[in-house]
């Protein structure tokens, strides 16, 4: 049976990225024994929680260097598992820590490294979309242990009632390790629901002309209750909401019961991102922009026009 | 200061993407330098403008990459280095990481710049993977950054907001698209770029082999995937803000 491995981001809580459960639960339907590698304060409480998705065993270290220090430590203690365990697949979440920790492994290893994976069809064929998600390509991987990094919410997770045995991990970290220290963490707390989890998302892009507009999307999703509010990279990168809003190839991927485009011209990095919403809704002043090709309703018309007034409907219905 | 920046050869971003065969299609599309990669050159001449030192620029592709060198020098940059071999064609990320680390490994570096994500293959890994080859601490999705004395203090994004990174000097980092403001190259620049050296070495001249530089994965099919249709579009007379709050009702939402 192949050794499948699923590395987990867990916080100092022993909480696990929701990710992780998504691609165990995924890992179940392949043929192999599955284990899961947890690095960082917090990885020995979050073992049960991988052993009920599917992890059988979990190589887990509290050690803080693997939360102090970037990529390094973590890419030497799985180099060093590897060496002792032989895996076939290791699978990380594209998050901003595993996308590092995967490279620098890809390279410890001399492995192949797969980005952007959506679908994972065997322990040696794993799947990406492209265009938008217009085209799904099938890719064979050699060599081992074979390396890809999946994009969140590409399945859903689903507990199996398993459990899962801790094995310490006592790697040595070299000095040469520790070159790279966190020093501050700073949070850009948004009011209401994570974005991620939202069931209804309200995006504003660069067609809001100015940042001040956002406070049109920050009014409605109060209304609407239960709405979180996300925003492009050219929005992000201009400055007029954090990065933390950003939704699509760089930023978040949402699924939504329902996905409010505003200003937004639908751009492929962008719809990678929010194309598995269920309903979506597009205001753009353009008829010819992409975005309305996915969109369920499409309003052509100018945004700072129409949200005012969707702002009264809205209360107004609510009474 | 003497800083590399990695600079990838695109095909222009603004024409739509066509496949050929497993391939993206680059023959007949006009190739520019990755946007992205912008915010690198001008990271690497900030840091020149403050500290001195020397801008160089590396870049694995096609002979035609050598234009987006070009930009780069017109931006200010001091030299290139392109490597380019038949052999190359259709690398992944660690076979591009160990190509431009043996180019890299010939000159000693304070710096090494690169993209977050490439615009074409957005792989995303191919920074870490040179970082590690070439044995140096990385900090990537740097959006603000200060160098002093052999160290960098860096602000990193995260998915819920921002860390603060120190990293000791050499290393490799990894710029956003906010991270500045890429300089137009003047007409000065461009007529000073056709001056400035640009190094073209093959597999061979790097002492890498075909088996150093194999690929491990293949593409196997290409397919459709189920498109979402497009619904219903409607031109705002005024009516639009009712309809949409209709379709939040049908939706459950309101
Ligand atoms: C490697 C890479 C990764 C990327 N990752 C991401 C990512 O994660 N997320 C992301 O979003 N982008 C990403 N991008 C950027 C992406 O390519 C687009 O540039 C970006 O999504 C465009 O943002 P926008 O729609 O706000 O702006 P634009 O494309 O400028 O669109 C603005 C839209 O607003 C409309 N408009 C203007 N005025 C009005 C008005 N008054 N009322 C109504 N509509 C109006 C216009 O018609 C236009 O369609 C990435 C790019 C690259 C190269
Ligand atoms: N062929 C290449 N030549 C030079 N730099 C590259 C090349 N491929 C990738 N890079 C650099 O690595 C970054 C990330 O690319 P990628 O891993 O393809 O997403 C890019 O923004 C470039 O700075």
């Amino acid at each position: 049976m192949s050794k499948i491995w699923v590395f987990a981001e867990v916080t100092p809580e022993g909480n696990v990225d929701t990710a992780a459960l998504e691609i165990l639960t995924k890992a179940r339907s392949l043929d192999g024994e599955i284990a899961a590698v947890a690095l960082g304060p917090g990885a020995t409480a979050a073992a049960p929680k991988l052993g009920e998705y599917g992890a059988t065993t979990v190589y887990a270290s509290d050690d803080d260097v693997y939360g102090d220090f970037i990529a390094q430590p973590a890419a030497e203690a799985l180099a060093h598992l590897v060496g002792e365990q032989s895996p076939d697949l290791i699978l990380f979440a594209t998050n901003y820590d595993s996308r590092d920790i995967a490279g620098r492994l890809a390279a410890k290893v001399d492995s192949t490294i797969m980005s952007n994976v959506t679908g994972l069809v065997s322990v040696d064929k794993a799947q990406t979309s492209i265009f938008g998600g217009a085209l799904i390509v099938d890719v064979a991987l050699q060599g081992a242990p074979k390396i890809a990094l999946v994009r969140p919410k590409s399945f859903v997770a689903e507990p199996s009632g398993g459990s899962a045995e801790v094995v310490q991990v006592s790697a040595p970290v070299s000095e040469e390790a520790k070159k790279s220290k966190r020093v501050e963490r700073h949070e850009e707390a948004a009011s209401g629901p994570k974005l991620e989890d939202a069931p209804v998302v309200i995006s504003g892009g660069r067609g809001l002309g100015e940042p001040d507009n956002f406070k049109l999307l920050d009014e409605l999703a109060g209304l609407l209750g239960n709405t979180a509010v996300g925003a492009t990279r050219a929005v992000v990168d201009a400055g007029w909401v954090p990065y933390s809003y950003q939704v699509g190839q760089t930023g978040k991927t949402v699924k939504p019961g329902v996905y409010i485009a505003i200003g937004i011209s639908g751009a492929t990095q962008h719809v990678v991102g929010m194309k598995g919403a269920k309903r979506i809704i597009a205001i753009n002043k353009d008829e010819e922009a992409p975005i309305f090709a996915l969109s369920d309703l499409g309003v052509v018309g100018d945004a700072l026009k129409i949200l005012p007034q969707l702002i009264e409907e809205v209360r107004t219905r609510k009474g | 200061m003497n800083i590399a920046v990695c600079v990838k050869h695109i095909p222009d971003p603004n024409v739509p993407p066509e496949m050929d065969g497993t391939r993206l299609k680059r023959e007949g599309v006009t190739g520019v330098l990755d946007p992205g990669d912008e915010f690198g050159v001008e990271t690497g001449l900030q840091l020149k403008e403050a500290h001195g030192g020397e801008v160089t620029l590396v870049s694995m592709g096609p002979a035609a990459a050598s234009e987006a060198i070009k930009r780069g020098l017109s931006m200010g940059a001091d030299k290139g280095i392109l490597i380019s071999d038949d052999a190359l064609k259709g690398s992944d990320a660690l076979v591009t990481a160990k190509v431009l680390a043996a180019a890299l490994k010939r000159e000693q570096f304070d710096l090494i710049i690169a993209g977050v994500e490439s615009t074409d293959g957005y792989s995303g890994v191919m920074p870490s993977i040179l970082a590690e080859l070439l044995g140096l601490p990385q900090v990537t999705f740097v959006k603000k950054l200060e160098a002093s004395d052999g160290s960098l203090k860096v602000d990193r994004q995260t998915a819920d907001g921002y860390h603060v990174i120190e990293c000791s000097l050499p290393a490799l980092i990894t710029v956003t698209a906010g991270v500045n403001e890429p300089r137009y190259a003047s007409f000065k620049g461009i007529m000073a770029a056709k001056k400035k050296p640009v190094e073209q070495l093959s597999l061979g001249d790097l002492g890498l082999s075909g088996d150093d530089v194999a690929i491990k994965q293949t593409v196997e099919e290409i397919a459709p995937a189920e498109e979402r249709k497009a619904g219903e579009v409607i031109q705002d007379d005024g009516t639009a803000a009712a309809r949409i709050a209709d379709f939040l009702q049908e939706a459950k939402v309101i």
